[in-house]
């Protein structure tokens, strides 16, 4: 039995220790907006947080994080409503298709979580890993600085619920 | 009840006994070209609009097109809104089930057989008229950029229109005055004297048993009030939290997931399957044979396909086993050779007399090829089926759902009637969620497992199993006149789809040959962002590039020179000129290239600005000034600009496709390589509204890409790129700066 704490809440898995973590959230916890892009880590749409660290879930074999944090795409956003970088997406009307924009949301957050006003080359490193077939790298990198420019009221990196 | 207009037809009912309901169905001989081929009778109609409003004064429109992230459904809203004088709060959509009712019945079947998945507001409304207008044709398709200025242009404004005028009719009847004397604002209905107002609904189910108008007159642009502004996208909230369904999101009772190989070289198939070790592994349900494909149905989507890799299979011979890239090069070659020599081709455009017609001072002739190109959609192909008995359900995103629920049911010989579908949001359609093989495969699957299944591809299976855009080869051959002014312009290529215009020039060259010949390969076609457009643009716009230069002419004057019937692309391009700063010198290392491709409605003038240092190529700013006619939502035009230009952009320079022993190369993303942010350049979009016949929006962006992009590396290196992508090349900064028009 792996247990693995989701969003704050703790689960337990009986599963192969080796299924990547991706499809334990999709198809075990129904956690959805984690997305297969290439089961490779080549694409970043699987992009989830281990202990507030951006990880490629579909390379990541579930007993790997067996007793740690894992923060979704779901768990980002609390009663107070979206987190900052999601409203920024929204204001910026950033997704087009919207199908690689919870891993590009998930690289975006660790990165404003660790470094809140990121240089534009630190940017592109960061969202590096994070393809976007419908081409929006200008329009998230907007969001991303929309989020840094503003105060530490606009940006706080409590709005993440979990993660102790 | 209903009435022709010079379009299409209108027809007007009331559901229940409360809301009025309007329906447009589009007549043919107005359809867009590339779907010409798929209509075959006078009297068939294309897509469909409707509107409903009712008691609340709640007003929602039903769109016959699917969302991919265009962000059609929300500008085919506004155009709807926008006739009616909605107000824009009070507006809601839904997509349009797939029925026969929204692609060529006016009505479908489906309505008057009660079938649940017909959204309830249609029912009540069925009018007999309707279903004796036409034949099926099963086409609902959302591509060749057709949303909106078809869908939109002759169904959603004419069906806000037409209820606007009903609207005002009955309320002119109910308060005894003339129609002229009223007004309507934002779902009122108001006096203008008196400022006596009330609100549509109050109307609706007596203008609902109105004769509807013939000709509801449509606003002018001065007139517009939701059309032309940037309304936020209705689905984009729920692609920012994580619930925004797709297709591979979809979960049923019972359901289990398959994984899937298909035969690697096309047209292949199993002569034998060692399945043994595959159904040792926990979790394994049943070994699925397709004949040409194997899949796993397991628990669970890792267990399926950890053991589908462990299947042996044996593939029978085929006869493409040997075919590599440089052979389909080599028999394209081969073709245009013979069809020089013979003079048998196909014609597509006769001008003048090419050959001799005219005094050639000069002949510049050059070969291009494009290499075969995936659609890499971010979603890999997936679909839910579930077969019980002789009726099936599908659930997947895709651009053509009525097409996949005709194809599912010819392919388990079912009857259409006990197919039914599901449509979600597409994670890039691009073209390719227009083939319904993924669904098929499920379905079929399904009926072997005895299960629902959901099957989801591999990123390696959707790079391999694609319909490709075509690799094609292209030749050029011109003649200048003692001025260097282009007097003849012969172009050879093989294989040829839609739009038929794409490989003809707007340039005033007065002698124009324009031809083809079939060479056909095993490898399969299907339609890429912006179709043949994607190839003739970089082939046409480099070859005049490479006449500019040999005239020593500066590329944009070059162009601007013949250019005098276009008044449209001419303002595009002096626009895209004067934003680019095109007559700024840029330095050393770098330069500009233009490129002008007007596509499915839409002229779109592009510069793109390249640093080349050390042999790689760096883009760092790209500029268009576009042409849409009129931009419904100028956000949403800008948007697809955007993204035209990186998915162009990607395919310059990395995209390829290449065969090797009759099978795709490449598989993930480490192969088939994509643009990423680092290397993404600042876009700038410029729009102009002339007003002319409103274009596409999703595709234009694509085409003048590729050619703005090789172009700007001639000017910055004075390396010709004839064959794509850019990435086969090695570039030298140096060599040629003091030649360099651009800069």
């Amino acid at each position: 039995m792996i247990t693995v704490t989701v969003n704050g809440r703790s689960q337990h898995f009986d599963v192969a220790p080796d299924t990547p973590l991706l499809w334990v959230l999709r198809e075990n916890l129904a956690l959805t907006g984690t997305k297969f892009g290439c089961g490779a880590g080549q694409c970043g749409a699987c992009t989830v947080h281990l202990n507030g660290v951006p990880i490629r879930s579909c390379m990541t074999p579930i007993q790997v994080v067996d007793q740690m944090q894992i923060t979704t795409i779901e768990g980002i956003s609390n009663d107070q409503g979206l987190h900052p970088v999601q409203q920024a997406w929204i204001d910026h009307q950033v997704p087009q298709c919207g199908y690689c924009q919870s891993g590009q949301i998930m690289s975006a957050v660790a990165l404003l979580d660790k470094n809140n006003h990121p240089s534009d080359e630190e940017i592109d490193r960061a969202m590096a890993g994070n393809i976007c077939r419908c081409g929006m790298y200008g329009r998230i990198k907007a969001a991303i600085k929309r989020v840094s420019d503003g105060d530490q009221k606009f940006y706080d990196a409590s709005g993440e619920v979990n993660n102790g | 009840m209903g009435k022709w207009t010079r379009r299409g037809f209108i027809t007007a009912g009331v559901i229940g006994s409360s809301a009025l309901v309007i329906g447009v169905a589009i007549r043919p001989g107005h359809r867009v070209a590339e779907l010409t081929g798929s209509v075959a009778d006078e009297g068939e109609t294309l897509v469909n609009a409707w509107v409903k409003i009712d008691t609340q004064n709640q007003i929602t429109a039903i769109v016959p097109h699917s969302e991919m992230g265009q962000g059609a459904q929300t500008a085919l809203t506004q155009m709807l809104a926008d006739e009616l004088d909605a107000c824009w709060e009070d507006v809601s959509f839904i997509e349009a089930p797939a029925e026969d009712g929204f692609a060529n019945y006016a009505l479908g079947k489906g309505f008057i057989l009660g079938d649940t998945e017909v959204p309830a507001i249609l029912m009540g409304s069925v009018d007999g008229l309707f279903l004796q207008l036409t034949k099926a044709f099963h086409l609902q398709i959302t591509g060749g950029s057709s949303s909106i200025r078809a869908t939109g242009v002759y169904g959603m404004r004419v069906a806000g229109a037409a209820a606007r005028e009903m609207l005002l009719a009955e309320a002119a009847l109910t308060w005894q005055v003339p129609v002229d004397a009223l007004q309507t604002k934002e779902g009122k209905i108001i006096h203008k004297a008196t400022g006596k107002q009330a609100a549509f609904s109050e109307f609706a189910v007596q203008a609902g048993r109105r004769e509807p108008p013939a000709k509801p007159k449509l606003k002018a642009i001065t007139e517009f009030s939701i059309m032309g502004q940037s309304k936020p996208r209705h689905d984009i909230p729920a692609k920012v939290d994580g619930s925004a369904a797709f297709g591979i999101d979809v979960v049923v009772d019972g359901m289990k997931y398959a994984a899937i190989t298909a035969a690697p070289v096309f047209g292949g198939s199993i002569i034998r399957l060692d399945t043994a070790k595959a159904e040792s592994i926990p979790g394994v349900l049943k070994v699925v044979d397709l004949g040409n494909a194997v899949a796993v149905v397991a628990e669970g989507y890792w267990q399926a396909k950890t053991a589908l890799a462990s299947i042996d299979v044996t593939w029978g011979k085929t006869a493409n086993d040997d075919v590599d890239s440089e052979a389909i090069f080599a028999q394209f070659q081969r073709d245009i050779n013979a069809a020089k020599e013979t003079g048998e081709s196909h014609e597509d455009l006769i001008i003048g007399d090419p050959v001799r017609g005219a005094e050639q001072w000069r002949v510049v002739e050059r070969q291009y090829t494009v290499p075969y190109l995936a659609h890499a959609c971010m979603e890999p192909m997936n679909a839910v089926a579930s077969v019980v008995g002789d009726s099936c359900e599908i659930w997947t995103g895709s651009q053509n759902p009525l097409g996949f629920r005709y194809d599912v049911a010819a392919a388990l010989d079912l009857d259409p009637e006990n197919v039914s579908f599901h449509n979600y949001f597409m994670g890039g359609g691009f073209g390719r969620r227009s083939v319904s093989d993924v669904a098929v495969q499920a379905a079929q699957i399904s009926r072997q497992a005895g299960l629902p299944v959901k099957l989801i591809w591999s990123r390696e299976e959707d790079t391999r199993q694609d319909y490709y855009r075509p690799a094609v080869m292209s030749e050029f051959r011109a003649g200048l006149d003692q001025d260097n002014r282009p007097v003849s312009w012969e172009n050879i290529y093989v294989d040829k789809h839609d739009p038929a215009e794409a490989p003809h020039i707007p340039y005033a060259i007065a002698n124009q040959k324009i031809h083809f010949v079939d060479s056909p390969t095993h490898v399969p076609f299907g339609p890429w962002r912006s179709v043949d457009h994607s190839q003739h643009g970089f082939f046409t716009e480099s070859f005049v590039d490479e006449l500019a230069y040999e005239a020593a002419q500066d590329p944009y004057q070059f162009r601007r020179d013949m250019l005098g019937g276009h008044p449209r692309l001419l303002a595009a391009l002096d626009l895209v000129a004067e934003k680019s700063q095109w007559n700024v010198p840029i330095g050393k290392g770098r330069g500009r290239g233009i490129a002008l491709q007007e596509s499915f409605g839409t002229v779109v003038a592009e510069v793109v600005e390249v640093t080349v240092q050390e042999g790689q190529v760096k883009v760092d700013r790209v500029v268009i000034a576009v042409d849409p006619g009129f931009a419904v939502s100028p956000d949403g035009l800008k948007a697809q600009m955007e993204s035209g230009v990186v998915y162009g952009l990607t395919a310059a320079l990395y995209g390829e496709v290449s065969l090797h022993r009759g099978r795709v190369t490449q598989g993930n993303f480490d192969t088939y390589n994509m643009l990423r942010m680092p290397h993404a350049p600042v876009i700038e979009t410029h729009i102009i509204s002339s007003d002319a016949n409103w274009g596409g929006a999703g595709e234009p962006g694509v085409p003048g890409t590729a050619p703005a992009l090789t172009n700007a590396i001639y000017a910055a290196t004075g390396t010709r790129v004839r064959d794509l992508p850019v990435s086969k090349y090695e570039f030298d900064v140096e060599f040629r700066e003091e030649n360099n028009l651009s800069s």
